[in-house]
């Protein structure tokens, strides 16, 4: 093939795109992003099929979880964020009526009561407030004079505290914590003044020490005390540690190579399809691999943060910030316990970890930062 | 530059909004509602730097995760490969096979066979008590096994290695076990190879037996030779041959998995299993000298003449040295180590008696080749020997006495004591103490076993030293007639036996066959020709001959025996006091002996027969020799078959 070859049938490729009747055009897509996620996607069932010791299983189960939540993304990037800013309230009310129905019939394993279920349909109705949240209080300050006023603050904080108390009593601390974080985004971006993030740094050294004792369960101060010291309890909760430290650090600068982690594909690293999968891509590709992906992620970052510049409103802003800063935020924390500076919570590598439920939310969240990318295309 | 000016926006955004801010609450307050009017440039440089702020915040922290996977893979990389390998690569010892043990014509005497038994993974198991109690209820566990189960799971081990709880399960066992193991977590059964002792009693003494290392032996043995080998040579030849029976050890690395699981097989050495042992003992042999024996206590040993091999060694009563193998129980140990019969005691080892009248030939040549006597030489016997100056009477066994003309010949044929009282004191102790030492007495034989004893070949020298007294002249008159301090081994007697058929060829006896043909002799002892045939002939009278003690032995005999007949005195019999074996109780009545050789004009077989508390030689002892020699010269009709039985197997 030619060079001009190439060129004519990417010209009339081109304009088969955009020449095409509306039906591409109608449609609301944020390519860029879009092309990133499948590349991120495409990435995590490469290595999901090592991690999962070359599972079919799990790499089909993957892919219908990427599937739905392509889906979800496309379909919720078509409401319009005036839409979505006006029935901001209905999930997050909906929401916590659920986190209260969990609290009373919920159903859960390991002391800990989580799920709904509802004819033989399980799910974690604490996922839905990782979205409704940042819609929530987007719609609720967007439609304020920003920087927001001490009353506005005030039922601002309501809003972000009233789910993750109610999350905390099932008790999941890390979805909570999450959930707050996303609330708390939306806050600052909406330019909190620096009195009140001071008084907030305040207030939270001195709440610490009390969450310690009376809010963290014995389970969760020992995954804390691990985190310093993870030999102590080599075989408990310290072996994931040590296991994904070890498949990390064997890894070296390349890695071992494709499927060719011993630590992942003995069995010594737990969970290595889930939460600890970034321990085998960094034992199979080494420093190099986990920098691509960095970078990926970065690049998605960066992606988003153009989006949210370029948004037409303020609900728009704030909610694409707070979903962009959210993803990081997973991002980091997940990285961040697998090579032991954080503790472990059960915080999935965003779009990477097997988990249909971690890919739909995040989904969604991607779908309403295309509806906020979009929303220049709907108003002319 | 950038980064500044970026935090510069979001620091300074309180400053900048402060006069903004106090206008729009007023336009709000007039209003009179929550919506102020909104100043988008405002919000949005607010909102832009806030954002790019973060943005920064965001850049940091990736910086952070970088930093600690640089870290990790790059600072750390060697000490994290290191624990890697460590992690799934495991060395695994292979034990070495154990060496097979054949008799002379090749039939499986120690044999290694596959055994099913019953281990406990503790990771797996959870509640091991439990899943005891269950077992117990299964298949019955007693408390030696759950004992040592204990001990072991005790000792250091690596993760998920199964500890033996049960060996040997026999097939109901292994079913049960079957049928059960779906609701037993933590049970393994595994096949391995155990010592199998086909023969049984009959040559536990002989083999000896394997049994699990102890903690003592574990202090001595080489940890590396016997890494994953679970048994040792307790006794025997099992013990004496240990070194050339347990091969040499294997490795293997294999890759496990966090489980403990063997995932694949990195590389391997093979280990070489250990040298197969054939031995000079004729299975059948073994038999009928142990079935000979019956229910009696005693001995029987027989000796090739030509090589010196041991043709059977049966010491009886015996035990099931299988028993041993996979570790017997306490009580039945106890039993055994307590019953008055002493089956744990190799009586042709350790056994030592008085020899009686079974040196009488050793002496008769001692004094013949001395120049003492001469082969004229008689006497008359009057029932009875008085040293010079002595009033004490040395009784003959016969009362009366055999009478005159007792010549050297008669004295063996008839066993005539007195005679012997009179020409050991004319030759003296040191004569008889050197011709006894050079026919083996008082002396380990050197047969490849362990736990031989030497005897007592009584000496002026041994006396100062084991008593610490002089040598009196009543001494030697005991001693020429095989009593007093005198004490063989029925090896030695075998031996001796031997060494007087082979005309004085001097061959350390052998169980196992270290080369093919016949080695030379060690030593000769040198004895006229003339006096062997007198001596031969003499001890063939005693089973051929009218006035031979052994006479009983001889009917229906299609070739010659030579041999002896002993008793030896248990219990001490006072001056001038009868012997009366009917008031004596039966552990304290005179214990039998007989020795002989076969055919006289060539001699093939050496034996020696030794029957505790059978009273008479003749009547209890030589019958059993009878026995043997006839099994001997039917399934060896003609001499020597001893080349090659390698190739029979």
């Amino acid at each position: 093939m030619s060079q001009g070859d190439f060129v004519r049938r990417m010209g009339s490729g081109g304009s088969a795109i955009y020449g095409a009747p509306n039906q591409w055009q109608r449609l609301h897509l944020d390519l860029p992003l879009l092309l990133l996620l499948l590349v991120l996607a495409g990435v995590g069932l490469f290595i999901l099929y090592s991690a999962s010791g070359q599972s079919l299983y799990y790499v089909n189960h993957q892919l219908v979880n990427y599937g739905v939540g392509f889906s979800v993304m496309i379909a919720t990037a078509q409401l319009p964020p005036r839409l979505l800013d006006r029935w901001a309230f209905l999930p997050y009310c909906g929401g916590v009526l659920l986190l209260v129905a969990v609290l009373l019939f919920g159903v859960g394993a390991k002391g800990a009561q989580r799920w709904l279920e509802v004819g033989g349909f399980r799910f974690q109705p604490s996922e839905i407030l990782k979205a409704a949240v940042p819609l929530m209080l987007a719609s609720y300050l967007g439609q304020r004079s920003l920087p927001p006023r001490f009353k506005h603050v005030l039922s601002a904080l309501v809003f972000i505290a009233i789910p993750p108390v109610l999350v905390i009593l099932q008790p999941d601390l890390g979805t909570a914590i999450l959930i707050a974080a996303s609330g708390f985004f939306v806050l600052f971006l909406s330019g909190l003044g620096k009195r009140y993030l001071f008084s907030a740094v305040l207030a939270a050294t001195a709440v610490l020490p009390l969450m310690w004792y009376y809010v963290l369960h014995d389970y969760q101060r020992q995954r804390i005390l691990t985190m310093f010291d993870p030999q102590a309890d080599k075989l408990g909760s310290g072996w994931n540690i040590i296991q994904s430290t070890i498949a990390i650090g064997s890894g070296g600068t390349q890695g071992k190579g494709w499927m060719l982690g011993t630590q992942s594909q003995l069995d010594f690293l737990p969970e290595s399809h889930t939460d600890f999968i970034i321990a085998v891509l960094a034992e199979e590709f080494g420093l190099i691999g986990v920098t691509l992906l960095m970078g990926l992620y970065l690049l998605i970052m960066v992606r988003c943060i153009i989006i949210c510049l370029r948004a037409q409103s303020m609900f728009g802003r704030l909610l694409a910030g707070s979903i962009t800063l959210t993803f990081f935020v997973y991002v980091f924390v997940n990285m961040g316990m697998v090579s032991g500076i954080l503790p472990v919570v059960g915080v999935p590598l965003p779009l990477v970890s097997y988990g249909g439920t971690s890919i739909v939310t995040l989904m969604l969240g991607f779908g309403m930062l295309t509806s906020v990318s979009t929303e220049k295309k709907r108003s002319s | 530059m950038f980064a500044i000016t970026l935090l510069n926006l979001s620091i300074d955004d309180d400053t900048l909004q402060l006069p903004i801010d106090t206008g729009l609450r007023v336009q709000s307050q007039s209003m009179n509602e929550d919506r102020t009017i909104k100043n988008p440039q405002l919000e949005f440089r607010l909102y832009a730097g806030r954002l790019l702020f973060t943005f920064l915040v965001v850049l940091i922290m990736a910086g952070v995760l970088l930093w600690r996977y640089y870290h990790l893979q790059v600072v750390s990389h060697e000490n994290f490969v290191t624990l890697s390998d460590r992690n799934r690569v495991l060395v695994e010892p292979l034990p070495p096979t154990r060496g097979l043990i054949y008799d002379r014509n090749g039939v499986l005497l120690a044999d290694n066979r596959p055994s099913f038994n019953l281990s406990i993974v503790k990771e797996r198991a959870g509640d091991i008590d439990g899943l005891l109690a269950e077992l117990d209820k299964l298949i019955g566990i007693t408390d030696a096994e759950k004992e040592r189960f204990f001990k072991q799971l005790a000792r250091r081990r690596r993760p998920y290695e199964p500890v033996p709880l049960k060996l040997n399960l026999d097939e109901r066992e292994q079913g049960i076990l079957a049928v059960n193991e779906y609701r037993l977590s933590g049970m393994d059964v595994t096949v391995q190879l155990l010592r199998y002792y086909p023969f049984g009693p009959e040559l536990a003494h002989v083999l000896g037996y394997v049994g699990r290392i102890n903690d003592q032996e574990i202090q001595e043995l080489d940890p590396v030779r016997y890494s994953g080998t679970l048994v040792v040579g307790k006794t025997g030849l099992e013990k004496y041959y240990e070194d050339q029976l347990l091969g040499e050890v294997g490795y293997q690395t294999v890759e496990t998995n966090a489980r403990g699981r063997v995932m694949r097989q990195l590389d391997r050495t093979d280990p070489s299993p250990g040298q197969d042992l054939q031995l000079y003992l004729d299975s059948r042999l073994q038999h009928v000298a142990y079935e000979s024996l019956g229910g009696e206590r005693g001995a029987v040993v027989a000796i090739e003449v030509a090589t010196g091999g041991v043709l059977a060694m049966a010491s009886a009563p015996s035990f099931d040295a299988n028993e041993f193998v996979t570790g017997i129980g306490t009580d039945s140990y106890n039993a055994l180590l307590n019953s008055p019969d002493r089956p744990l005691f190799d009586r042709v080892l350790q056994g030592q008696y008085p020899p009686g009248s079974t040196v009488k030939p050793i002496y008769g040549i001692a004094a013949l080749q001395s120049g003492t006597i001469s082969q004229d030489y008689r006497i008359y016997d009057p029932g009875f020997y008085r040293l010079k100056n002595d009033k004490r009477k040395y009784r003959d066994w016969k009362k009366g006495g055999h009478g005159s003309k007792i010549y050297l010949q008669d004295a063996i044929i008839q066993s005539c004591d007195t005679f012997f009282y009179d020409v050991g004191v004319k030759m003296t102790v040191d004569t008889l103490s050197l011709y006894g030492t050079r026919f083996g007495l008082g002396q380990k034989t050197g047969l490849d076993m362990p736990s031989e004893r030497a005897g007592i070949m009584p000496s002026r020298a041994w006396k100062r030293a084991a008593k610490g007294v002089a040598w009196y002249p009543g001494d030697t008159v005991n001693t020429s007639i095989g009593q007093g301090f005198t004490l063989a081994t029925p090896i030695q007697l075998a031996v001796a036996t031997s060494r007087i058929a082979s005309r004085g060829e001097i061959r350390v006896p052998q169980l196992v066959r270290k080369q093919h043909g016949v080695p030379p002799p060690a030593g000769i002892i040198k004895v006229s020709e003339n006096n062997w045939n007198y001596v031969h002939q003499a001890m063939q009278e005693v089973v051929h001959g009218l006035r031979g003690t052994a006479k009983v032995i001889n009917k229906g005999l299609a070739y010659h025996i030579a041999g002896k007949t002993g008793t030896a005195q248990v219990i001490g019999i006072k001056q001038d006091e009868e012997y009366d074996a009917a008031l004596v109780a039966k552990r304290n009545r005179d214990h039998a002996l007989f020795i002989a050789f076969a055919p006289v004009e060539n001699p093939r077989i050496a034996v020696s027969v030794l029957v505790e508390n059978g009273e008479h030689g003749s009547s209890t002892a030589a019958p059993l020799a009878r026995k043997l020699i006839d099994a001997y010269m039917e399934y060896y009709p003609e001499s020597l078959p001893v080349e090659s039985p390698d190739e029979s197997r």
